[in-house]
């Protein structure tokens, strides 16, 4: 029994955003509640049922004209109102969409009923996320089985996550500090117990910690080892029989696709091409890619997908 | 136009005419017309089936209430140790499932539309009644089933069904709940279009559109949503046994699915399914809130209007339920600006029923008591929808606490406390009986008081964070949670109050006259209860709805 909170931490500049709007809208609907209620009670006691209250009303065309006034008073007030808040909660919405192109990926998987977190470094957490403050960072996550959804409160923010498909979440937090992350979608038996935490660092405190977790290799340096071991270089390595796309220089450019339009190839592009390499087919290849759906783990293709961002500046050839 | 739709149209035409002219001898009473369980099993009188559908929503009602009772029992400690984590998702699947399908939905329609909406337009009987009685039948099977399936086994997937986890991951009996909610839907679906023809068809002489009660309009509308969105739910619920159970791909990604389909189809009917529940409260509240002030209710025209255009836009509003879904986030903003935009003509609704005060000659009974406690919870039920209505907003407050605070405030708040207020209001016409003013004044106190002490915390929860669906929960949550389990221990004692002195009224109420509230609406005209045929002679309507007080007011 922790005394009674009102508020949530707030850990970024986000957080305040929203706790802003949030303020303004219990202004406004506390105003016309309050309203509404005290209008309420004054007409229940002052006109009721034999009391000495002046009861006579205008009539015929002028209560028509009165009452039209009134009516549009109240329909026109509120629209405009509601057009403005539409606005503003859809603008930071918006703002807040797409991520910084310098912000440091973080991947996370969910599974029933845990948080696997993998950094590019190749740390490894599970219920756990820890990242810097100050320094943007890009949540890239997918799951395993059931849809998920990453919570964090101090952020006001949440994303679900998907089996199948990459979804996005990202935030610059401001104070160091230790934070619940939940799981917001319900995911069966032991949904509550899906509670992890991210723990925000001072980033040198954060780069020692970085530094202290590599007892593996890189995500990069193993997705290049199952780039072999599914034989993906086969096709799209230097030696290749087949006429597929090189890997080189792939991430973050624009990709013209068969159909006519065109994609940033970006994470989703990446995992989409392994799982479902009908969906976008890039122009001027044939569609003979087989897909990787069920073949190969979310795990495993997020080091593939590390490893093709790894390539983003590597001369051609440079795929083993 | 094609012969046969003339046929029709002329076997009904002569019926109203024959109904409208011909005085038919009063026999008994309705409830005095059989006395056998058979007289009433198989009964195609509107009004006895309204009272088999009270009879059985009630059921279901404590059902429901017995599930959340044992979720606010588990909320009181941090530590998930009154139930097993399994169970409590069973409970709270049952409580969402038992009251979402098999109390809210049918709650007014089906019993206060079944039994005033004849009555209401002057006519003596729904357009179908051996339909009306199969309505009653299917809603029955399919509930018992359904109820079965929870007890007995029970389903842990929420009343929402989310794909996947409904059709590959769930080990609990899903195909067999969504089977009852499946046959329930046809209940719905029958009920809608019974009323719409019988709206069209069967009003009384002199009884124009805009003669109509608004609690007719209201039925109006929600018979629409029955008959356009029921189906959608049908079809979705029929794809989750599907792959449920042949493994076909629909909603999985790993068999090739899209799960986001199943959000899409599922609030696609869902959505319009609240303003099921919200729109017969609506035309309960106008019914009250004009008698009991004595006056007509301001603007009635805009109010007509205003259910329909609820239930029109209702339609195009699903994707709010999906701003972090993964859905696309122009998408999200169609339908946050489509979401504020039905929020007019339920705003336009509140400022017409406060200004129908204005200049009124009020009267406290326990009816007008509920109706008013039903527009203060419903604004706030109404504002916190705009705040979820807000996309920023919404990331931080989905799927928390602050969700459930809302839809409770409309759905209980609003739509059970409007139930109760007709209840109260008609129960003098249903049984003949008067209950105890004092009484029923306290439980409607005692429900307000506690409904706000249950939910109110909620909001305060959802916003600091809580999840919602939480089998246990981290400790510093523990203060406006154990607020909220001891709100509700009062809201369950004003939901069993009714039950007794109302029970008590059967026996020794006092008789009721045709119309002990002085009210307008035909249904106050014959007798109470009313004789099987309703009316001896059809009644001729001349004047406008709510000619309370002066007979010349101007009618807008």
């Amino acid at each position: 029994m922790g005394g009674l909170p009102l508020s949530p931490p707030t850990g970024s500049s986000l957080a305040e955003s929203v706790d802003t709007l949030l303020h303004v809208w219990l202004a406004l609907a506390g105003t016309v509640t309050v309203a509404i209620a005290v209008l309420i009670v004054y007409f229940a006691a002052k006109y009721r049922h034999g009391s000495a209250a002046n009861r006579t009303m205008a009539r015929g065309a002028a209560l028509s004209r009165e009452s039209r006034r009134l009516e549009i008073a109240w329909i026109v007030i509120p629209l405009l109102l509601f057009f403005v808040m539409f606005a503003w909660a859809a603008d930071l919405y918006y703002v807040h969409a797409a991520p910084p192109a310098d912000a440091t990926p973080v991947y996370v998987i969910g599974r029933q009923w845990m948080w696997k977190v993998e950094h590019a470094g190749g740390q490894r957490e599970i219920d756990e996320l820890h990242v810097p403050a100050g320094r943007p960072v890009k949540l890239v996550m997918t799951s395993q089985d059931v849809i998920h959804s990453f919570f964090m409160p101090v952020f006001r923010i949440k994303q679900d996550v998907l089996p199948g498909r990459y979804t996005t979440l990202w935030f610059t937090a401001t104070a160091p500090g230790d934070y619940h992350v939940f799981c917001s979608q319900y995911c069966g038996t032991d949904h509550a117990g899906m509670i992890g935490h991210v723990v925000v660092m001072e980033p040198a405190a954060f780069e020692r910690w970085l530094a202290a977790g590599t007892g593996s290799q890189s995500m990069a340096a193993e997705g290049a080892a199952r780039f072999r071991q599914y034989g993906c270089s086969g096709c799209h390595g230097p030696s290749a029989s087949v006429h597929a796309p090189t890997l080189e220089g792939l991430f973050g450019r624009r990709v013209q696709l068969a159909d006519g339009s065109s994609v940033i190839a970006d994470e989703r592009y990446i995992h989409d091409s392994v799982m479902l390499p009908r969906k976008e087919v890039a122009a001027g290849y044939e569609p003979i890619m087989p897909s990787f759906a069920g073949q190969i783990s979310e795990e495993d293709l997020l080091d593939i997908v590390e490893y093709v961002k790894s390539l983003r500046d590597a001369p051609a050839g440079s795929v083993r | 136009m094609h012969p046969r739709g003339r046929f029709d149209e002329r076997v009904l035409d002569r019926r109203v005419h024959a109904m409208s002219t011909a005085s038919v001898p009063l026999r008994s009473n309705y409830l005095e017309a059989g006395f056998s369980l058979w007289s009433w099993l198989s009964s195609v009188d509107h009004k006895r089936i309204a009272v088999l559908y009270a009879i059985s929503i009630t059921l279901f009602f404590f059902a429901g209430g017995a599930a959340a009772t044992l979720i606010r029992l588990e909320l009181v400690t941090p530590a998930g140790d009154l139930v097993s984590a399994e169970t409590y998702n069973k409970l709270f699947t049952m409580h969402g499932v038992i009251m979402v399908w098999f109390f809210l939905i049918p709650s007014i329609p089906s019993t206060f539309g079944n039994f005033l909406l004849p009555l209401m337009i002057g006519a003596r009987d729904l357009a179908f009644p051996r339909l009306n009685l199969a309505s009653w039948y299917l809603y029955v099977l399919g509930g018992l089933f359904t109820v079965g399936a929870l007890v007995a086994g029970g389903v842990d997937t929420g009343w929402t069904f989310y794909t996947p986890f409904s059709t590959m991951f769930s080990n609990t009996h899903v195909i067999a709940a969504v089977t009852g909610v499946f046959v329930v839907g046809f209940s719905s679906i029958l009920t809608g279009v019974n009323f719409i023809v019988t709206i069209h068809r069967m009003r009384a002489p002199g009884m124009t559109w805009f003669r109509l009660p608004l609690f007719v309009w209201a039925m109006y509308a929600t018979s629409i949503i029955f008959v356009l969105a029921t189906p959608v739910l049908a079809m979705t619920l029929f794809l989750i046994a599907i792959e449920r159970f042949f493994g076909v791909g629909v909603f999985d990604p790993a068999l090739g699915g899209d799960p986001l389909l199943f959000q899409h189809l599922f609030w696609f009917y869902s959505h319009p399914a609240v303003y099921v529940m919200i729109l017969p409260a609506m035309g309960v509240a106008s019914e009250i809130i004009t008698c009991f002030s004595r006056k007509s209710i301001f603007a009635y025209r805009s109010m007509a209007f205003a259910v329909l255009a609820i239930a029109i836009i209702g339609f195009v509003v699903w994707g709010h339920h999906m701003f972090v879904s993964g859905q696309s986030i122009y998408a999200g903003m169609v339908f946050s600006i489509l979401t504020f935009l039905v929020a007019i003509p339920s705003a336009i609704k509140v400022f017409n029923w406060t200004a129908t005060l204005y200049k009124g000659s009020i009267r406290f009974d326990a009816p007008m008591l509920y109706a008013l406690g039903f527009v203060g919870l419903f604004t706030v039920g109404g504002m916190t929808g705009l705040f979820l209505a807000s996309l920023a907003l919404d990331v931080h407050l989905h799927d928390t606490y602050f969700v459930i605070a809302h839809f409770h405030y409309i759905m209980v708040g609003g739509a059970v406390m409007a139930f109760l207020g007709a209840v109260h209001f008609w129960w003098p016409k249903i049984t003949g009986r008067l209950y105890s003013d004092w009484w029923a004044r306290a439980a409607a106190i005692v429900v307000f008081v506690g409904f706000n002490l249950t939910f109110f915390p909620q909001f305060l929860l959802g916003y600091l964070g809580m999840p919602r669906r939480y089998h246990a929960y981290p400790p510093e949550f523990a203060v406006l949670n154990v607020l909220s389990s001891a709100g509700a221990a009062v809201l369950a004692i004003g939901y069993l109050l009714p039950l007794v002195y109302l029970a008590w009224s059967l026996r020794y109420g006092a008789r009721a006259g045709p119309n002990p509230w002085d009210a307008k609406g035909l249904e106050w005209l014959t007798a109470s209860p009313p004789p099987v045929e309703n009316f001896t002679t059809i009644p001729v309507v001349t004047e406008p709805p709510y000619a309370y007080g002066e007979a010349e007011r101007v009618h807008d």
